[in-house]
Formats: structure tokens, C-alpha cells, sequence
């Protein structure tokens, strides 16, 4: 996702709509234009009236004392509007970037919103993050800070090529022909020098993989006296990182000397040909002030040719940054609930899946021919090895998906003719991965209801046998979690996610897995608490253990993707098939 | 930064020439004016053209042994920074290899790996960038000033006053922003954090209808992200302006006190030029000399974080002992156990007192935190006991020496480790000369000849990094092979058969009581089906011993063991 390289998308389209978005900003960013060339064009006037005061000091009793004084209120006039420009300049540039990367990040956040599970389950949530965060910012920064700095250096570059043109064509033709020899130089280090950082993090992640798994893993390197022999492996790595590391290191730090004596030498070519201009004195065109006013824009010519060079790969990534981050806004959002969708208000509990197909994808079916009609307060397992596709089920239920043929009603309405807020306000779940924000203990509870009272949130969590364990943390229910839970084990993880659902329990039950991180006594007390919550409640459970299903009213029995069997425990157990062998192995022994 | 120098000591020469050379360059930098005044003062006003030629000349050759000096200097920093961070990721690698387990779990696994990489680039980086400008700016801005000094003493003090107060502006914004960063970096990690959040509980939020709500936090998250960075924002967008004004006000001033004592016949054009020049050396000077500052600034603190790590004592002292009574019945002793992690005020372990004989296999069972790991972590000494006693053989194992201690025991940790080589490479960790033969044993014993046998190259069958190439059971049971190759005294397996089916276990257990050498084997489960055929069963309850004996006895004299086994099969009885 990162790579520089462009997109198929890179094109004149991406390009009409950056300006598109640009064009809300029109105004301040033509006022920061304004700022830059005023900025710019008063800087390169400053040298000119420093040497034309310069030429008013003549010598000994030969100064022109108006004269001077004039040139240095222009001077100082000059410096204030410049201060005043650049400063104003940034300030806008600043305002214009930051609310763009904001409006842009919260644009992206709204979409995520909205986006169908198909496409972040498909989609790594590191490359989604990375085009929010660093697209975004690269993309900003690359566009309207490379576009100022590139209008800078056209400015500064005409305006000083103009003055000395119009000044001297000599000593500008000087400037102008040694110059291009500092690009080259430059350009020729960055190619020669590109292997070289090529090989340097290739080293590098090497030695990073070994880091990482040694010192990841360091507990059973002790365990095994292994702490030596990893040294030597390490130390070879090392001394080749070295080696590599001192050749990229130094040949990319000669750009700066080199493209500083290039520009030296342009200075001795100006100090040159001007100073023998200036000669026979008083009867020559040119004078010592214009000649530190030369020598000085000599000093300024080649900065801007430097950034300019750069200022194109980067405006070049900016747009690429663009097109990757144009294409999450683009992407197809779940389609809207229809107009006359109606919302479940008390759902009865029934549930009916009526020969229901559903792929992921079109080349691979999944689920053929499900049929399956639950009664209010019944009680379903899903049962089967891993990866059979028991999550599939959920997913249908809760509408993250739909249907590809077939139709699932839920009190006798067909899920898609009803609004998924309701729908899934019906349902409680409780899912395999666990999942809790970086909030308070009591936030994360009282998530499907946030203004659940005190005594609510520790009645669930009592229910759950989670609150002792929060009890014990450093801020009972107001500690803040680290990302993800932070430091709690995955079963008190698991045990905040259990009593969400407890402390508003809806009509219907999904439970994933629910209990898999829970040592079997734990689990057996939980157990209790949800034989309590699914009283009277249609629920859908997976498990891994079959001894938790076994009182199930309906079992199905998946296997890659389909449902092989379906019934209750003894009748499954006396067809002998794939259910009984699952069973049976489970205390083989 | 006492415990890194160390490792700048072998470049010496490089750090001592390197900024000479620096020097050298910036020396011929600050003639310039002098050279360019002469030919104003000189060359123009005598209308000596060779003269010109000559210091023109002295221009090229100033620019040339400038460039020489420059890439000297380069070249010399590129290597005593370089030769620094790899001595020093060296050094930082064996020091962490030596941690025991009590350090690694203070200082975490993730952060140790930060220090070696990216804090070890960062300060490699700060040395190369301090040997080449921290020592250069100053220099250049004194050294403007000392020649100011020479061209004329009056024009000198323009400088005295117009260097603090831009030294002062550049300190003081530099100061003032770097708190703000601070702040926005903050902001920054939040807003992908809650990205992230996003993403991985998509399926939670929108089970509860929260995605308006999580707009909400977003988008203030976001808002106070941006306020920040504008905030901030104005604040550097001072740093241009405000030496501009002061470095032209300089200018202005040197016009005026210029005109004025080149009137009066004490000062020359060209000296006013040169004057001038010096102003703007010194501005382009202050703001890289403040950048440099706030890089090294950065890689001073990835220095402190660095010497942390090496300045944590490691090892264990060998403790001698009286208390050896050598006794060789037993295999194991544990003595009025006590132990309480770093940082927990509640002891993970107490009141334990167990002997376990040659050949014994004992089962330990208990909830997650229970205890169990600590227990036999004790043994191999990874964890020192806070009361009482671990004996192997007999001996206090604070009395052996720790590698000899080790080598007489073989854990198999509960994660299923391999490294990154072959079969065999990831198997003689168990022991370094063992030969073929040995390997295959461990192997069929480990219930894992079967699939090496059929991966390409057999035991020269490459493993990748952590073993990804592998299954979990896979790598569980190369990880038991590993461990039967030590032919140990003594056999810890912890919860190590849980990717196992119960057929495959049930084998392992087999051929682990038929090992020739007869260890004596630690066995830790959740599962009372995998302990349930020990000589003895050790149950754990909050670190506390509350069982010991057979299945049989547990389950009648035990109540928390019955629990245990009740929950796993709950009609009771058993389908056997």
C-alpha cells in the first residue's frame, strides 16, 4: 500500500478532483500565493537597495547621507511587508492543509462507516488505516506545501535571472550557464546512492527479523542456553549492516558539499566578472554595490533549483497519495435501507431461513439449500471444525452480509425489507474476537446502553463473575483501558463483552465461540449466568466444545461451508454420522 | 550517555577529525568576505585586475579545499557513527541475551526490540549529525563575529547586540514549540487509534448501532488534532519573520554606522560589504544550528532510554549453600514455597512443599493464574523464590551454577517457538552433538517423525522465522523433540499438548514414560483428560497447593479437582 509507484487510477481524473477539492479553499489559497510572491519578490529587492546604499558610501566625506537613509527606511519597509507576507503565508498554508487532512480523515471516517463488511473484511485494516493517516497527510502536505514552494522557487528563480538580465546579460549568462552543473551533480549522487539505501534496508530488516525473533522469543532462548550462539549469527548481520550503512551514508552526504561547491564556484565567477566590469572606475556600467547584490543572489540561485527538483516527486506522490485515498471514498457503501423498510419494534423470537445460498465469492459457493425454522426461545448450536464457516452464519443473521439467493425473516418479515438498526437491535452478540475501546471499564459495558446507572453496569458484570476481577483493578470500573483491552487476559476480555449483552439483554442471542478463552470452571460458572439470559431468548451459539451444545434444541452440523447434519443431540448421535464421530473423538482417550 | 561513549572510543580519531574538518571548512567559509573585500577595497578601487584574478583564484582554491575538506569530514562522521551503532547494537544484543526472565518482563519484549532498532538508528543518526554541524554553527557564528571584530571593532557591535536576541528568538520558539509537538503527536496516535478501534470492532459497533456516536468521537479527536497542529503552526511560522527583521535590522544598522564612519575616513566600502555578509552567514547558521538541536535533542533521549538497558544488572549470583544434602532420591524439592512477581502485591505462589522422586510424572492443574508456569519456572531458576526453597538433586538451585542447572533440564515452553533454519538447526537446541539418530528418536517420540519425514529434506527441512511454515500442532510437537533431544533429567511440558488431538496426546504420553532416561516429567494442563494418568497431580488455587495425589484420591478427597473434572465432563462418567 505504501509503495510510490502509481496507481492505474493516476490520471487526469484524480487531478480534476484534487482541484475540485482545492477550489473550497480558493480564496485562501490565492490570498498564500499572494503572501509567497509578494514574500519572495521583496526578498530579491532587498540585495538591490542594500548594494545601491552601498554605492551612496563612497569614501571619505563622499557620502550621500539622503540617499542612504532613504535606501534604508526602503529597506526596512521592505523587511516589515516581507515578515508580515511570510508569516501570514505560513498561517494560511497551515489553515488550508490541517482543515483539508481533517475534512479528508473525516470524510474517510464516515465512509467507514457506511462501507460493507465484504470490503473490510477483504481489505486489511493496516492499508485502510495507512491511506487515512499517512495518504492523507502526504497527500496534503506534498500538494500545498510543494505547490508553495515550487511557486517560491519559480518566483525567486525568474525574478533573479530577470534582475541580472536586466542589470548585467554578462555576468547573468555566468550564473545561468554554471549552475545546471550542481543539478547534475545532485541528481547523479541520488541514482548512484539509490543501490545502496536499496541494500542497506534489506540488511536492515534482516537483522530487524532476528531481533524480533530472538528477543520475542528470549524466554525460551534462556530456557535453552541459546544466549551465545545467537550472538555470532547476530554479529555477522551486524557487520554487514555497517558496511553497508557507511557507503549510503556517505556518498548520499556528499550532495550537500558538492552542490555547495558548485555554487561556490559560481560565486567566484560572479566576483569575477563583476568585479572587472566594475573597472575603470567611475567610466563603468557596473558598480561594487550591484556587485554584492549579485554575489548575494549567487548564494540564493541554486537553493530554489534544489527544491523544485525535489518539490516534482513529491507533488508526483501527493497525487498517487490522492488516487489510493480517492478510491476508499469511492468504494460502494452498503446500500441504503429502502424507503419503506419497516422497523422491527418487538421482535417474537422466530427466526426462518428458507433455502438460503450465500458465497463469498461468485467462484466459490459456501452455503447451499440452508433451511432451518426456529421457534421463539429456542435454542441453536452450530457445531463443526474450524474454518467450516459457523462465522458465515452470523454474519447472515446480522445482516452483515446478505443473501445471495433464498431469504432469512426474523417475526415473519424478511430481514431486508426491514431497517438494519432494528434488526440488529434485536440481537445480542457476543463474538469470538474480542473487542473493547480504549475506555473506561464501564464504558465498554454499558456500550449497547451508555446511560445505563452504576448499580446496572456491576449487576452485569456480578452476573458474569467479572466483578471481582475489576474490583482489583487500579480503578475498579473507571480504569481506562489500553487500546484493545490493553493489559487484561483474553478471558476477562471476554468476560466484559459477556456482560454488554447482560446489561440490556435484546430478544435474541448470538454467542461466538463465546467461552473459548475461559478455563473450563470459569466457563461452567458463566455458563449459569447464560442459561439465565437465554431463557425465553431465541439464541444461535458456536462452539468448540461440545459439551456446551449439547442441550440445544436444533444442532447443525457444518462442514466446509455446508450444513451436514441437523437435530438435536441423540438424534444426531443415533444417525452415527459426522456429529457422533466429532463427539466421540472429543473423549477418545 | 557514561555507558555509550564506550563504544565511540575505537574512532576516536574519527570523532577528533571529523569536526577538525568541519572546522577547516568553516574557517575558509568566514574568509570569504575578508577575500571579497579585498577585492573591492583592493582590486576595484586600485584598478588592479591581476590582483582580482589572484583572489578570484584564491576563491577556487577555497571552494576545492573546501569540498576536500567537507566529504573529509563527511566521511570521517559517516564512520565513527556508523562504527558506534554497530558496537553498540552488538553490545545491546548480548546484554538483553543475558536478561533473565524477571528482566525481560520489566522491561517487555516490544520495547527492547524498539531500543535495538529504531532508538540505536535515531543515535546513530545524532552522531553523525553532531559531528558534523553542532560543532560547525557555533563556530561560524562566533567566528563571523570574531572576523567582524577584525574588519572593524564599532560595525562589531551591531553583531554583540543582533546574535543573542536571534539566538534568543530561535531558543525561545524551538522551546516553546517542542511541548506543542509533543501534544500533536499525541493527537496523531490518537486519531489512529481510534482508526484502528474502528476497524477491528466493526462488527461489535454496528451490533449496537454506534456508528453515529463513533462519528461523534472522531470527529472531536480530529478537531482537537488539527486545532494543535495550527496552533503550533503559528507559532513556528514566527521562526522566518522574526529573524529576517533582526538579521536586516542588523544590516540596516551596519549601513548606517557605516556611512557614518566610512564619512569620517575609518572604514572602507568593502568593510561594509563584508560586514553585511557576515550578518547573513550568521542567519542561515542560527536556524540549522537549531535544527541540529532539536534532532539531537531527540536522539539524546533514545540514548537515555538505550542506557537504561545496559545499565540493568543481569545474571544471578551463584549462592552457595550449606543446605545440600545431596540426597539422590530426589529429583525436585520444593521447600515452604513463596514467590511474588515485580510489581504484584500478591504472591503468585505460596506454601508449597513438594518432592518429586527420579522417573515421577506429575500432573499440575489449576484455572488460568493459577500458578501453574510459575511453579515450574522455578526449577530451572528462570524466577528466584521470595521464601523457602527449590532443590534439584538435592541441591539449593541458587547453589548450582546456572548453566550446568539448566542443561540437566528440558522445558517445553507453553508458546510453541521455532527459529528461523532447519529441523535439525531448531532440534540441537536441545543439545548441540547430538547425532542423527538421537534426532530421529525424539522425534517419533515426540509423535513428529511422521511429518518431518514427509517435508523436503526431511530434518534439513527449512523452517522459516517463528516457524510459520509449520502448524500449530506441528511446531507443538518439534517443540517437544526439541526438548526430548536434551535427554534431561528433568522434563517440564507446559500445556504443551493443547493443539494436540486426544489420539496424538494420548501417544506422547506413551512414549514419554518409556524415555530410556527416565526423567522425571512435569506435566501442566487445564485438562484433567492430559494429567489424569500421573502418579500424582498436584491442583492449584491461586497459588496456593490445595490437591495432591492420584486421579482416583482427587476426585474424592478434592473439591476443586472434581470441579475441574465436572466441567469437562459433565454427565459424570466417561465414553473411554
Amino acid at each position: 500500500m505504501k509503495t510510490r509507484k502509481r496507481t492505474p487510477k493516476f490520471d487526469r481524473k484524480t487531478v480534476r478532483r484534487v482541484l475540485k477539492l482545492l477550489r473550497a479553499e480558493l480564496p485562501l489559497f490565492l490570498l498564500s500565493l499572494l503572501c509567497a510572491l509578494v514574500a519572495s519578490a521583496l526578498l530579491l529587492a532587498i540585495p538591490l537597495f542594500v548594494g545601491n546604499a552601498i554605492d551612496l558610501i563612497v569614501g571619505k566625506n563622499n557620502v550621500d547621507w539622503d540617499g542612504v537613509l532613504r535606501y534604508a527606511v526602503l529597506i526596512g519597509v521592505c523587511v516589515l511587508v516581507t515578515a508580515v507576507a511570510q508569516w501570514t503565508m505560513t498561517a494560511l498554508n497551515n489553515r488550508i492543509a490541517y482543515g483539508m487532512v481533517a475534512r479528508l480523515r473525516n470524510e474517510a471516517f464516515r465512509k467507514l462507516q457506511k462501507l460493507p463488511l465484504s470490503y473490510l473484511d477483504s481489505h486489511s485494516s493496516g492499508g485502510i488505516v495507512s491511506r487515512m493517516m499517512t495518504d492523507v497527510e502526504q497527500f496534503t502536505d506534498g500538494l500545498l506545501m510543494g505547490f508553495n514552494q515550487f511557486f517560491t522557487g519559480i518566483v525567486t528563480i525568474a525574478g533573479i535571472i530577470g534582475i541580472m538580465l536586466a542589470i548585467n546579460p554578462k555576468i547573468a549568462a555566468v550564473v545561468i550557464l554554471i549552475t545546471p552543473l550542481s543539478l547534475f551533480a545532485a541528481s547523479f549522487i541520488a541514482s548512484r546512492t539509490y543501490s545502496m539505501f536499496k541494500k542497506q534496508s534489506e540488511v536492515r530488516a534482516e537483522q530487524t527479523a532476528m531481533i524480533d525473533e530472538y528477543i520475542g522469543n528470549h524466554k525460551t532462548v534462556v530456557a535453552f542456553g541459546h544466549e551465545n550462539e545467537g550472538q555470532a549469527e547476530f554479529d555477522e548481520i551486524n557487520e554487514r549492516l555497517g558496511k553497508c550503512s557507511l557507503r549510503a551514508l556517505f556518498f548520499s552526504s556528499t550532495t550537500n558539499p558538492t552542490t555547495r561547491f558548485v555554487n561556490n564556484l559560481v560565486y567566484a565567477g560572479v566576483a569575477l566578472t563583476g568585479a572587472l566590469l566594475c573597472l575603470p572606475i567611475g567610466a563603468a556600467a557596473f558598480t561594487v554595490g550591484r556587485l554584492t547584490a549579485f554575489l548575494s543572489y549567487a548564494n540564493q540561485y541554486t537553493k530554489p533549483f534544489n527544491e523544485i527538483s525535489s518539490v516534482l516527486a513529491e507533488i508526483q506522490n501527493a497525487l498517487a497519495c490522492a488516487a489510493r485515498l480517492f478510491e476508499l471514498l469511492d468504494e460502494e457503501p452498503v446500500a441504503p435501507d429502502a424507503p419503506d423498510a419497516v422497523v422491527l419494534e418487538h421482535a417474537d423470537g422466530t427466526v426462518r431461513l428458507s433455502d438460503v445460498a450465500f458465497s463469498y465469492t461468485p467462484d466459490r459457493e459456501l452455503i447451499r439449500d440452508l433451511n432451518l425454522d426456529v421457534k421463539a426461545g429456542q435454542r441453536v448450536a452450530i457445531v463443526g471444525p474450524t474454518g467450516c464457516g459457523k462465522t458465515t452464519v452470523i454474519n447472515l443473521l446480522m445482516r452483515f452480509y446478505d443473501v445471495n439467493g433464498g431469504s432469512i425473516s426474523v417475526s415473519g418479515t424478511d430481514v431486508r425489507n426491514m431497517t438494519r438498526a432494528s434488526l440488529r437491535g434485536a440481537w445480542g452478540m457476543v463474538l469470538q474476537e474480542t473487542w473493547l475501546r480504549a475506555a473506561t471499564v464501564r464504558e465498554n459495558i454499558a456500550m449497547g446502553k451508555p446511560e445505563a446507572t452504576r448499580e446496572e453496569v456491576v449487576a452485569a458484570a456480578k452476573a458474569v463473575h467479572a466483578d471481582s476481577f475489576i474490583r482489583r483493578l487500579p480503578n475498579g470500573y473507571d480504569t481506562v483501558l489500553g487500546e484493545n483491552g490493553g493489559s487484561l487476559s483474553q478471558g476477562q476480555k471476554q468476560l466484559l463483552c459477556i456482560a454488554r449483552v447482560m446489561l440490556c439483554p435484546p430478544p435474541m442471542l448470538i454467542l461466538d465461540e463465546a467461552t473459548s478463552s475461559i478455563d473450563t470452571r470459569m466457563e461452567l460458572k458463566i455458563q449459569n449466568a447464560f442459561a439465565e439470559l437465554m431463557r425465553g431468548r431465541t439464541s444461535f451459539i458456536v462452539a468448540h466444545r461440545l459439551s456446551t451444545v449439547e442441550e440445544a434444541d436444533v444442532i447443525l452440523v457444518m462442514k466446509d461451508g455446508r450444513v451436514v447434519e441437523q437435530g438435536n443431540h441423540s438424534s444426531l448421535l443415533a444417525a452415527n454420522g459426522f456429529y457422533a464421530h466429532l463427539y466421540n473423538s472429543q473423549f477418545k482417550n | 550517555m557514561k555507558k555509550l561513549f564506550p563504544f565511540l572510543k575505537p574512532y576516536r580519531p574519527e570523532t577528533i577529525l571529523a569536526p577538525l574538518f568541519k572546522l577547516l571548512e568553516a574557517v575558509f567559509d568566514l574568509l570569504v568576505p575578508i577575500i571579497v573585500k579585498q577585492i573591492i577595497d583592493k582590486g576595484i578601487a586600485n584598478g588592479d585586475k591581476p590582483f582580482i584574478w589572484r583572489m578570484v583564484g584564491i576563491l577556487g582554491v577555497f571552494a576545492a579545499v573546501g569540498l576536500v575538506c567537507a566529504l573529509t569530514a563527511q566521511y570521517f562522521a559517516a564512520r565513527a557513527a556508523v562504527g558506534f551503532g554497530t558496537g553498540l547494537r552488538s553490545a545491546l544484543f548480548r546484554r538483553i541475551q543475558g536478561f533473565s526472565y524477571r528482566e525481560t518482563d520489566r522491561a517487555g519484549t516490544s520495547a527492547l526490540i524498539t531500543r535495538m532498532t529504531s532508538d540505536v538508528n535515531q543515535v546513530q543518526s545524532g552522531i553523525n549529525l553532531t559531528l558534523r554541524l553542532l560543532l560547525r554553527s557555533p563556530i561560524i557564528v562566533i567566528g563571523a563575529i570574531v572576523m567582524a571584530f577584525t574588519v572593524d571593532v564599532k560595525g562589531a557591535l551591531v553583531f554583540v547586540v543582533a546574535v543573542p536576541l536571534l539566538a534568543l528568538v530561535v531558543f525561545a520558539i524551538l522551546l516553546a514549540s517542542f511541548p506543542l509537538y509533543r501534544r500533536v503527536q499525541h493527537n496523531l496516535d490518537r486519531v489512529t487509534g481510534l482508526t484502528r478501534e474502528n476497524l477491528t470492532g466493526v462488527r461489535v459497533i454496528r451490533a449496537f448501532r454506534r456508528e453515529e456516536e463513533e462519528i461523534a468521537n472522531f470527529e472531536a479527536a480530529n478537531d482537537e488534532h488539527r486545532r494543535v497542529q495550527i496552533l503550533v503552526g503559528k507559532l513556528s511560522a514566527f521562526m522566518n519573520p522574526l529573524t529576517l527583521l533582526l538579521v536586516d535590522g542588523g544590516v540596516i544598522a551596519l549601513l548606517l554606522l557605516g556611512a557614518i564612519r566610512v564619512n569620517n575616513g575609518y572604514m572602507t566600502t568593502g568593510a561594509v560589504i563584508a560586514l553585511t555578509n557576515y550578518m547573513a552567514q550568521i542567519l542561515v547558521e542560527l536556524v540549522k544550528f537549531a535544527n541540529t538541536v532539536f534532532t539531537v535533542n531527540k536522539a539524546l533521549a533514545c540514548a537515555g532510554r538505550i542506557q537504561t538497558v545496559l545499565e540493568t544488572p543481569v545474571g544471578m549470583p551463584q549462592v552457595p549453600t550449606t543446605d545440600d544434602e545431596s540426597d539422590n532420591d530426589s529429583a525436585v524439592t520444593f521447600r515452604n514455597v513463596s514467590m511474588t512477581y515485580a510489581g504484584n502485591s500478591a504472591p503468585s505462589l505460596s506454601g508449597i512443599d513438594l518432592s518429586v522422586r527420579r522417573g515421577e510424572v506429575i500432573g499440575v492443574i489449576g484455572s488460568t493464574g493459577s500458578g501453574k508456569t510459575t511453579l515450574v519456572n522455578l526449577i530451572p531458576r528462570f524466577y528466584d523464590v521470595d521464601e523457602g526453597a527449590v532443590l534439584v538433586n538435592g541441591r539449593d538451585v541458587c547453589a548450582w551454577n546456572t548453566e550446568e542447572l539448566r542443561k540437566k533440564i528440558a522445558v517445553v515452553p507453553q508458546k510453541a517457538v521455532l527459529f528461523r533454519g532447519t529441523v535439525r538447526s531448531n532440534l540441537l537446541w536441545g543439545n548441540e552433538s547430538a547425532d542423527d539418530e538421537t534426532l530421529w528418536k525424539a522425534l517419533a517420540a515426540a509423535q513428529a517423525k511422521e511429518f518431518t519425514e514427509q517435508k523436503e529434506g526431511g530434518l534439513d527441512a527449512p523452517v522459516a522465522q517463528n516457524g510459520r511454515n509449520f502448524s500449530g500442532g506441528q511446531r507443538q510437537r518439534l517443540t517437544i523433540a526439541r526438548a526430548l533431544v536434551r535427554k534431561a533429567e528433568i522434563l517440564i511440558l507446559d500445556d504443551s499438548a493443547s493443539a494436540l488431538d486426544y489420539a496424538t496426546e494420548a501417544d506422547l504420553r506413551t512414549a514419554l514414560r518409556e524415555l530410556p532416561e527416565h526423567p522425571a516429567v512435569f506435566i501442566i494442563s487445564q485438562r484433567t483428560a492430559s494429567i489424569r494418568h500421573a502418579d500424582r497431580i498436584l491442583v492449584l488455587e491461586e497459588g496456593r497447593p490445595v490437591g495432591l495425589g492420584t486421579h482416583e484420591e482427587l476426585l474424592t478427597s478434592c473439591a476443586v479437582y472434581r470441579e475441574i473434572y465436572q466441567s469437562q465432563f459433565r454427565k459424570g462418567g466417561e465414553t473411554a
